[in-house]
């Protein structure tokens, strides 16, 4: 394994599911530096010239292949930027695993900011994991600002599996992406706020292409004196379908702003906005209850399956 | 056995106290079947809600094998032993039936295991183990799994209210097999279905009426079915199913 503490492993685990040096193209990126890199022969990893970030390039038709690219934040006072630029070339399919964790146990703030752009090419596809962890009880706050920008070309899929369950103090995410003909793209959001922590998620949907189409669903849930706000706007430019979900629950004194938003520019545009938020319904803690759990056991059960 | 004892329940309808439930006393007695029936809103499942710990009574007590279980809650009942299948199940957003049944037996099952409840309620196990146990499944298959639970729990009590209701008539057959076969397996425990169903009636080994909040009848099959005969729903059913025959049987 790579030169790193057990502090450092915990988090590559905890982001990216890697207990191991992993199979495929990959850089880890540990306290602002990189620890370890390999490219692969259709996927090279190299770093940007301006040295603040890394260049991925996936040659095209690439099947099968994965990428990992995780980030872990172990010192207190980091504070980053990284950007990160993918090129999938057409008809390629692979895996991105992204994510980061980050362990403050120190006073002052610890920071990482991920832009990552992707340009994936003509009947491309991309399944793309990032996860985000926080640990540490010191009073530096754990924060994480992604910025995802996607370009998809004609006929490209592009699935977005985007996680955070603790621990991360403040977080304010930003997801644009632009799809041409035919192009699809889901998104799935899972997100936990407990404590205080704030979290903001962003998206702008812009379906450019005849026949392109855009899922967007978040589910999250607001413990304790957290705050979230959903923001999702889907931009119909061309015959295209678009759907937009939040689902929440509060807890406590949770609070949660969702802000659905639809934009037709065309008559052919289909698109369709759900927001629901709630407390977690009593007959389902009375079912867990006549089942033999303890009523924080129901919760915790009713919580688990809602953001798995 | 399970004993209530002069157990009243009141709700509060436009600021005056309604009387659901009045002074009612009743043993359950190990190694039966009972059906309790009556007129709709007489009382029936709030008075199973009350045994499950779901509702709390104003008045009376209820003892469990010997234990006053009254103050218990839902949970320490359920541990005690009492199963509920509610007559309208609940849905769940994100959780499986492989994990509600799992939840259920309280161990860690396998799909085979989980696999085996669903066949006993006449469910295609490979087609619903994964499925969430949301808005996507119908009323009666929901009502199936519901009663997948009960089984998987395995308890010594074990209270059904309504299991027929929202369940189509062909697999209404499957479910008197279910109950017939959880009436071979109980010895030191017993089931309580709440039911109008005369197919339910006639599996019972005792049957209780509950009308107006108060016991009208209760006791064997033999006793109490006669009685009833052109006075439930269930009759309605048995002509629908075309097995009526003109007489009590069915």
């Amino acid at each position: 394994m790579l030169n790193m503490d057990e502090i450092q492993k915990r988090l590559i685990s905890e982001v990216a599911d890697l207990h191991k040096v992993p199979e495929g193209a990959y850089n880890i990126r540990s306290n602002g530096q990189s620890v370890g890199r390999q490219s692969t022969e259709n996927i090279t990893i190299t770093p940007r010239e301006d040295g603040k970030g890394l260049t991925i390039t996936i040659k095209a038709g690439t099947k099968n292949e994965s990428v990992h690219i995780p980030v872990v934040i172990s010192q207190t006072g980091i504070k980053e930027v990284v950007y990160n630029d993918f090129y999938i070339g057409e008809d390629a399919d692979v895996t991105i695993v992204a994510g980061c964790g980050i362990d403050n146990c120190g006073s002052q703030d610890s920071q990482h900011d991920g832009i990552h752009t992707f340009h994936v090419g003509k009947n491309a596809s991309v399944k793309y994991v990032e996860k985000h962890y926080g640990s540490g009880n010191g009073a530096g706050k754990r924060i994480l600002n992604p910025v995802t920008e996607v370009f998809q070309e004609e006929g490209s899929h592009v699935e977005m599996e985007m996680v955070q369950i603790k621990g991360v103090d403040d977080t304010n995410r930003t997801t644009n992406a632009k799809l041409a003909e035919n192009a699809s793209l889901i998104v799935r959001e899972r997100l936990m706020t407990h404590d205080d922590q704030k979290a903001y998620s962003t998206y702008l949907v812009n379906l450019d292409g005849e026949g392109a189409s855009a899922d967007v669903v978040s589910r999250s849930v607001a413990r304790d004196t957290s705050y979230q706000k959903f923001d999702a706007k889907l931009v119909g430019n061309a015959p295209c379908k678009g759907h937009t979900e939040c689902d929440s629950i509060i807890m406590d004194s949770g609070r949660i702003l969702a802000v659905p938003a639809l934009e037709a520019n065309d008559t052919d545009a289909a698109l369709v906005h759900e927001a629901a938020i709630g407390k977690i319904a009593g007959d389902q803690i009375i079912k867990l209850m006549t089942l033999g759990l303890t009523e924080q056991e129901a919760e915790e059960q009713i919580i688990n399956g809602f953001l798995k | 056995m399970l004993e209530l004892k002069n157990i009243s329940f009141n709700v509060n309808e436009d600021g005056k106290d309604k009387e659901i439930i009045r002074d009612i006393s009743l043993k359950i007695e190990d190694d039966r079947l009972v059906v309790i029936t009556g007129p709709n809103g007489g009382g029936k499942s709030t008075l199973a809600k009350i045994i499950a710990g779901i509702e709390k009574p104003d008045r009376g007590s209820i003892i469990l094998n010997g234990e006053d279980i009254t103050e218990l809650s839902i949970t320490e009942r359920a541990n005690k032993g009492i199963g509920f299948a509610f007559q309208q199940p609940v849905r769940f957003k994100g959780i499986q039936v492989f994990d509600l049944i799992k939840l259920a037996t309280g161990t860690d099952i396998t799909m085979t295991d989980a696999c085996n409840y669903l066949s006993a309620v006449g469910l295609c196990a490979r087609d619903y183990i994964d499925r969430e146990v949301n808005s996507s499944l119908s009323g009666g298959e929901l009502k199936r799994i519901e009663i997948a639970t009960v089984l998987a729990k395995g308890s010594n009590l074990s209270i059904f209210d309504e299991p027929e209701a929202g369940i189509d008539l062909w697999s209404f057959q499957n479910l008197i097999e279910v109950f017939q076969g959880i009436r071979r397996r109980i010895r030191t425990g017993s089931v309580i279905i709440i039911s109008h169903q005369e197919r339910i009636l006639d599996i019972a080994d005792e049957i209780v009426v509950i009308k107006n909040g108060k016991v009208g009848a209760h006791g064997p099959k033999d006793e109490i079915l006669p009685t009833l005969n052109g006075t439930t729903d269930a009759m309605k059913e048995c002509r629908m199913s075309g097995s009526y025959k003109g007489d009590e049987t069915c």
